[in-house]
């Protein structure tokens, strides 16, 4: 007698098959919500909870951090100078309080932006479907975590019931195959794979990152090309888990422990793609040919390797797609053809949930040492926990001795919100995930770029190759 | 939430393609809690000229469109940030149907949370949407939920799918969380099993 074969399966349809709380008759289907981020910038969802009246379901499954409006500056509650600021970091507080969540506030060494201290603390787990109102969750899935982001009325309803409404996605994988050059990062892996896809590529899909380009990478890397899924249109990013990221996860404060441990582990191992597993939609992306690369328009698809030129919207056949490209170099200050490398930068960012981990501190560090900021830099670690390793790491010390500031923990120059914004027409280097017009201020013209290009901008003033920087060490 | 079955009204052909949330609202207005209102906040950045004022080419400033409710859009509209402000600024300025190729996934749901019916049509129907609404500015659009199509200003009529959940929320006004209430006995029972198979988990 032959057993019955097992239908093969993608990882994100074995996850979302465990969370599957019911499926309605019109194919709607609530999905179970193990654990939810919040932070600072949720208050709307929670104000939505209170004035229905309503109490959060499962507030040990929910965990809540300030980030977006922490100024760079302020090290406790007293150092704000805005009274607005402090009043929403003091709501998340006492919501705290009054709903009884995890909280991690500026006190806490825990506390950082939502998608540093998820991974960081064991929150962040393979296998589990989390959601946070940030459109940057799917840093999670990096864990082999199925995590997405959700806006504040899903935030209210997540809080009230423990659970989401959702249309199943389509499965996506994306293969980086080859070995990365030197100099070549987890962030211009993921701005290559959007430059080719678009940021519309992988909407209405789950997205897995595959292939020896991703197997190979850190965990850092991993967060990093997760993060920016929803760049490219994604509901979610993941990566399958393998020893790295058991070892990544283990110890960690909400993290299982002992036999606990172990069971997981061996359920974590059950997790990934089966061989056969079909996709909806199937990418390849060379990782032998990828380089540092740089934004030079007002969408992340806009993105050229560090070596390429301004592009002609002339070479647009769609007349319309052309004056938007017109446009966006309007916007930009530049003119086609010209080398990315001739441009001057004014202002640098180097954190955020993209790049504020500490391996990415290491290194911008690296770039750093022994040089001298020749432009305004600013360098936000993503949380407490990785400010204090860098710290203890010295690289600190790099940073201030080359000029460039060394700022508490949140979002910062990211989005503006707590105050770092760049002045109309400057021209920044940032680490972030948005180049979009006026994300990081008025008219401020965005570039985004992997730390160490940050660090090589940030010395040399302009989009200097971190490449030729790197090797004259 | 308000009840959406049909409307008519003038649509405003907004050409950009990626219209991302940071453009429908800037970050600083997120401050600004919902009870307090998003009128007047819609493209606040996007409308205004580098000193501040109102940029008359701005397909929003026409007076024209002061009274629309209707928007066609290009693909990928409301790409981006997750903020829900993006979809109060719509609804508070009057808007309750954008009409696109694509959405950002996440801007779909906030819109139909608040009563509006994201339509998503092929891309060719939405640029000859457009252009017949350029070249006769003021021109009306209907979006029946009913019967789930669209009437062009030349009388076409298309038909777009919206899940049929949703369009049963937006028909009826229903809360989500009231409506996710009645599964309760569902949620318990699957929070009861899960306690067996996660039970390596410590929430
Ligand atoms: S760092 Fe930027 S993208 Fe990340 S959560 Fe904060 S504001 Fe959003």
């Amino acid at each position: 007698m032959s057993t019955p074969k097992m239908m093969p399966k993608t990882m994100f349809q074995k996850i979302w098959d465990r969370h599957v709380v019911l499926e309605r008759d019109d194919g709607q289907i609530l999905l179970y919500v193990d654990r939810h981020l919040c932070h600072d910038g949720s208050r709307q969802g929670m104000s939505k909870l209170k004035a229905a009246g309503h109490k959060v379901r499962k507030p040990a499954q929910t965990y809540a951090t300030p980030d977006h409006y922490r100024p760079t500056n302020a090290k406790t509650i007293d150092d704000f100078q805005d009274d607005q600021m402090r009043g929403i970091v003091e709501e998340l507080a006492e919501n705290a309080e009054i709903f009884g969540f995890h909280h991690f506030g500026l006190d806490s060494d825990k506390q950082g932006i939502v998608h540093v201290v998820g991974p960081e603390q064991g929150i962040t787990l393979p296998g589990l479907l989390m959601c946070c109102g940030d459109s940057h969750t799917a840093t999670h899935g990096a864990l082999g975590a199925f995590a997405f982001g959700i806006g504040a009325s899903e935030v209210a309803h997540v809080l009230a019931t423990q659970t989401i409404w959702q249309r199943k996605p389509k499965a996506m994988r994306v293969s980086v195959e080859g070995t990365l050059g030197f100099g070549v990062s987890g962030k211009d892996v993921v701005l290559a794979i959007i430059g080719q896809i678009g940021t519309a590529g992988a909407t209405g899909h789950a997205v897995e990152y595959a292939g020896s380009v991703m197997r190979d990478m850190d965990m850092e890397g991993r967060l990093t090309v997760c993060n920016m899924t929803i760049e490219a249109g994604g509901r979610t990013g993941m990566v399958a888990p393998d020893e790295k990221t058991f070892a990544y996860c283990e110890g960690r404060e909400f993290a299982p422990k002992g036999d606990r441990w172990d069971h997981a582990v061996a359920d974590w191992r059950t997790l990934p793609s089966d061989e056969d597993a079909v996709f909806d939609t199937d990418v390849t992306v060379d990782g032998n040919a990828i380089a540092p690369m740089i934004t030079w328009g007002t969408s992340p698809e806009n993105v050229v390797p560090v070596t390429g030129v301004v592009p002609d919207p002339a070479d647009e056949p769609d007349l319309n797609r052309r004056k938007i490209h017109e446009g966006a170099l309007t916007y930009m200050g530049l003119t086609p053809g010209m080398r990315m490398t001739d441009l001057s930068v004014d202002k640098v960012f180097i954190g955020s949930c993209t790049n504020g981990r500490i391996e990415d501190l290491r290194a911008a560090a690296a770039v750093a040492k022994d040089r001298r900021a020749v432009v305004s830099t600013l360098v936000v670690a993503g949380s407490v926990p990785v400010k204090r390793q860098a710290e203890a790491e010295g690289l600190d010390k790099i940073f201030t001795a080359a000029g460039m500031e060394w700022g508490e923990p949140s979002c910062s120059m990211c989005v503006g919100m707590n105050g770092d914004i760049i002045q109309p027409g400057q021209r920044s280097a940032s680490t972030s995930n948005r180049n979009f017009m006026g994300r990081q201020g008025e008219g401020g013209r965005t570039h985004l770029v992997g730390p160490a290009m940050a660090a090589a901008a940030a010395v040399t003033g302009t989009f200097a190759d971190v490449r030729d920087l790197m090797a004259k060490k | 939430m308000e009840k959406f079955t049909k409307l008519t009204g003038k649509a405003v052909p907004f050409d950009s393609i990626n219209v991302d949330t940071d453009q429908i609202i800037p970050a600083p207005f997120l401050s600004i809690m919902r009870t307090e209102g998003y009128q007047g906040l819609l493209f606040h950045r996007v409308r205004r000229d580098k000193a501040g004022d109102m940029n008359p080419d701005f397909i929003f400033n026409k007076e024209i469109y002061a009274d629309a409710s209707i928007i066609v859009a290009d693909r990928n509209f409301g790409c981006g940030s997750s903020r829900e402000g993006a979809a109060w600024a719509l609804v508070d300025n009057g808007f309750y149907s954008v009409i696109a190729p694509s959405f950002g996934d996440i801007h779909f749901n906030n819109e139909m949370n608040n009563g509006m019916v994201p339509v998503r049509l092929d891309e060719a129907v939405c640029t000859d949407l457009r252009a017949q609404l350029h070249a006769n500015p003021g021109a009306e659009i209907t979006v029946d939920l009913e019967t789930n199509t669209v009437t062009a200003p030349n009388g076409d009529t298309h038909s777009f799918e919206i899940p049929d959940f949703n369009r049963e929320r937006l028909l009826k006004g229903l809360d989500e969380i009231d409506l996710t209430l009645n599964y309760t006995a569902q949620i318990e029972r699957f929070e009861a099993q899960r306690g067996q198979t996660l039970g390596y988990i410590d929430d």
